[in-house]
């Protein structure tokens, strides 16, 4: 019986999309706000560097990356296929690893906090 | 004389223009390129992080690139297609998760709309604890 890895890259598109549709707007949001000016507080350096400093918030965020990563890759990769490019295995490829990259650097920025 | 018969299997040519040939497909269209932008708008987080890492002087460098004029168009652009994915997931949330309560199923706006209302506390809750209001 051949193995399906579909569970495996549906399951994290699945987190990611549920994930991102309670969280996305929200941030998107602060970080608008401080694209007009409106800067939150919790922009300010001392404080956001404080909060990251947790490593519960580093967990978090780590986390939210990469379902955000993932979910965006896997939506990009069925749109691909849906606007007429069929080199699945091909994007396939380039996005997880693309979510995987985005990931890494996350991670490692976030020890560097 | 006999006709030639082509044996080569029918191959349909892909393209994607039957994107417009109904509102509901562009709809569709529509919420899958959300994740160009919340997935670039991840990594553009990703990048803030590496700044934030590298000290207050590159953390203001990094506020100050949020405020020009394409990352503003960025995230009016981003946040509307975030929104939309929001309403398009949650409203597909009774067919995700149907609840069966006795014999009969619980109706689909209320798993829908218990959903749309942690959005909107949870959002509130962040914005509040940010310190946005």
């Amino acid at each position: 019986m051949a193995v399906s890895n579909k569970p495996l890259v549906w399951g994290p598109f699945a987190a990611g999309g549920t994930l991102t549709a309670f969280l996305a707007p929200a941030l998107i949001l602060l970080m608008l706000l401080a694209a007009l000016g409106h800067t939150p507080d919790l922009l300010a350096y001392d404080r956001l560097h404080a909060f990251m400093g947790h490593w519960l918030a580093k967990l978090a965020v780590a986390g939210t990356v990469f379902l955000a990563l993932w979910s965006a890759a896997h939506r990009l990769r069925i749109t691909c296929y849906d606007l007429g490019i069929r080199a699945d295995t091909v994007v396939a490829t380039i996005v997880y690893a693309g979510a995987l990259a985005g990931t890494g650097a996350a991670v490692l920025y976030l020890t560097r906090i | 004389m006999a006709e030639k018969v082509n044996h080569k299997p029918y191959a349909r040519a892909v393209t994607s223009e039957w994107i417009f040939r109904h509102p509901r497909y562009v709809r569709y269209m529509v919420r899958e390129f959300s994740c160009l932008f919340i997935g670039g708008w991840t990594l553009l987080m990703v990048w803030g992080l590496k700044q934030l890492a590298a000290g207050p002087d590159a953390w203001a460098a990094f506020l100050e690139l949020l405020r020009s004029p394409a990352s503003i168009v960025f995230h009016v652009l981003a946040l509307a297609f975030a929104a939309y994915h929001s309403v398009t997931w949650f409203n597909l949330t009774p067919k995700a998760l149907p609840l069966q309560r006795g014999e009969a199923f619980v109706p689909d706006a209320a798993i829908a709309g218990a959903h749309f209302g942690v959005w909107a506390a949870l959002s509130l809750a962040m914005l509040y604890l940010a310190g946005a209001f």
